[in-house]
């Protein structure tokens, strides 16, 4: 179980690991990384399916379906428009200086 | 087994930072993601031997959450293959949206449960329920007005009578049957219910009076938010990937917000609390000396073609008029020329930051020639013609000149201290702020009106014209 103080620490590490990996990056990938990111929370899915697997009721069931189908969503087309996005960066490899 | 799948769970945290890592540099960004798809994968295929989940296929939970996920997946795949480039950001914002409804719907059914007299697991569990409940059901009814106003479905700005005195109730309202719903030993359905429809019209109500130029900092916003809702309810699952990817994206995300509205030069607060135009002080026509000149595509391919340096400033105009392979092919033409070609791009340009890099590299320009606002504004002065395509609120000179303008403060690109201007626009209308642009009324610009694409076409036949 994580609880209490380490349940925070956590979270403040993770918030300032967040905070660093983003620090440094130029401005022509930020779309590319919100959309990344954007599909980072898309591991909501996993949360679903549990709620979903331990729904009673067609009550619980019904929100449960929603739930992974919208986290499904989130996932697969968070990944498909980052990939299709960064795919476009490799068409202008980098030359050297000028 | 259980070993397992929590290990399975660590990695793909660890995967998604180090994949978000790699997506922070162009050169390794492609294999972040991939990583990171491969993770998300893995992940989701171990969650079936999580002891939540019956793995005997005569369970009616296990064969609707398999229909669940493939439909969920189909529809997103067909979406997001099929859009066109321009449209992402609103597609980004309906997927985040999704997100944060099932972060909120992961509370909805946790609190059900509770109120169907099911065991609580303390306070601090259902207070985090909770708050992930608001704030998934804010991003989730945000994200989807923001889509909605994007794709053409909404009326670009909304404020109704009293608006900022309504969302202070709502905001009220939610406070108070959150508490009741977050503290109550037996929580009562009939709460749970009003707490999710007031959350989620609350969402509603504070995205409608925003105004198109904002929304990449509210997308960017609602991203942040969801990231923190699917963190909360990671607590509540107890899931160890959920709480360090959802926070790590709840706090890349908050920064990413920060960095775009400070390239717009308004707090936050400002764009949330307060949308262009409303009050009416802005809306007072101040006087303009000049008056906008026409210019002719072969007049304007000669200023270019016999230049030294152009630098393209494009726009959302650029987008909607899906003219960046057009502007490719001319800047290529006019390279052929010996001319110097540059593309200045605004941090807020387009609809999301990065949108206009995205689509010039779509078209293949090379990214050694697209520079941002810091490197491009003291080249200027130098250049013999800046081409602004479907820009206007990020040239506007008033940003420097008029303290009373609402873009005050703005930093903008220099394109009036070009020896000449030529933009492309649709029309004689002012830009998405709805506020006069003071550029193009200066006596050194020249207006080529037109739609976008086809304007460029006329360009470059007369570029062509010429050799």
């Amino acid at each position: 179980m994580i609880e209490g103080l380490p349940a925070l620490y956590i979270f403040m590490l993770s918030a300032f690991t967040g905070y660093e990996v983003i620090s440094r990056v130029p401005v022509i990938l930020h779309t590319p990384l919100m959309s990344g990111s954007n599909f980072v929370h898309g591991i909501v899915l996993v949360g679903a399916m549990i709620v979903m697997g331990s729904a009673e009721g067609p009550l619980q069931l019904t929100i449960g379906f929603i739930a992974v189908a919208m986290a499904a969503g989130n996932a697969v087309g968070g990944y498909v428009a980052t990939v299709r996005m960064l795919e476009m960066f490799q068409h202008s490899p980098k030359k050297g200086a000028q | 087994m259980n070993y397992i799948i929590d290990a399975v769970y660590f990695l793909t945290a660890a995967i998604f930072i180090i994949g978000l890592k790699q997506m922070s540099s162009p050169v390794t960004a492609h294999r972040g993601i991939v990583w990171a798809g491969i993770a998300m994968v893995v992940a989701s295929l171990a969650t079936f031997g999580a002891p939540e989940i019956s793995l005997e296929v005569s369970s009616i939970n296990l064969q609707l959450m398999l229909v669940a996920i493939v439909a969920g997946s189909t529809v997103a795949y067909i979406s997001a293959k099929r859009v066109a480039m321009t449209d992402m950001p609103q597609m980004i914002a309906m997927y985040n949206g999704m997100g944060g409804g099932a972060a909120a719907a992961i509370a909805a059914v946790e609190l059900v449960k509770l109120s169907a007299g099911g065991e609580s697991h303390g306070l601090t569990i259902q207070i985090l329920a909770v708050l992930g409940a608001v704030i998934g059901a804010i991003s989730f009814s945000g994200s989807a007005v923001a889509f909605a106003k994007l794709q053409g479905l909404m009326k670009k700005t909304l404020r109704l009578p009293l608006h900022q005195i309504m969302n202070i109730a709502l905001f009220v309202a939610v406070c108070v049957f959150g508490y009741l719903v977050a503290t109550s030993h037996t929580v009562s359905f009939d709460h749970v219910i009003i707490f999710f429809v007031l959350a989620i019209v609350l969402g509603v109500m504070l995205t409608l009076p925003i105004g198109g130029a904002d929304m990449p900092v509210v997308i960017s916003l609602f991203n942040a938010l969801t990231g923190l809702a699917v963190a909360f309810e990671g607590f509540v699952l107890n899931n160890a990937a959920m709480i360090i990817a959802g926070t790590v994206v709840g706090s890349s995300g908050t920064l990413l917000t920060q960095l775009m509205a400070k390239a717009m030069n308004r707090p936050i607060s400002n764009v949330l609390f307060s949308s262009f135009g409303s009050d009416s002080g802005v809306a007072a026509e101040e006087d303009i000396e000049g008056s906008m000149k026409e210019i002719q595509a072969n007049d304007a391919a000669i200023m270019m073609a016999y230049g030294q340096k152009v630098i393209i400033v494009p726009g959302y105009g650029m987008a909607v008029a899906q003219a960046q392979h057009k502007l490719k092919e001319m800047g290529d033409l006019l390279e052929a020329r010996g001319v110097d070609v540059k593309y200045a791009i605004h941090p807020v340009a387009g609809r999301m930051p990065g949108h206009m890099n995205v689509l010039l590299a779509e078209a293949g320009v090379d990214y050694d020639n697209i520079l941002d606002l810091e490197e491009v504004n003291p080249e200027f002065p130098t250049a013999d013609v800046a081409l602004v395509i479907g820009a206007n609120d990020v040239v506007n000179p008033v940003a420097r000149t008029n303290p009373d303008s609402p873009i005050y403060g703005m930093p903008i690109l220099d394109a009036d201290k070009a020896q000449n201007v030529i933009v492309i626009k649709r029309g004689k209308g002012s830009g998405f702020s709805g506020i006069e642009n003071h550029l193009f009324y200066a006596d050194n610009t020249r207006m080529l009106y037109g739609d976008g694409k086809k304007a460029v076409g006329e360009l470059i036949a007369g570029i062509k014209l010429l050799s």
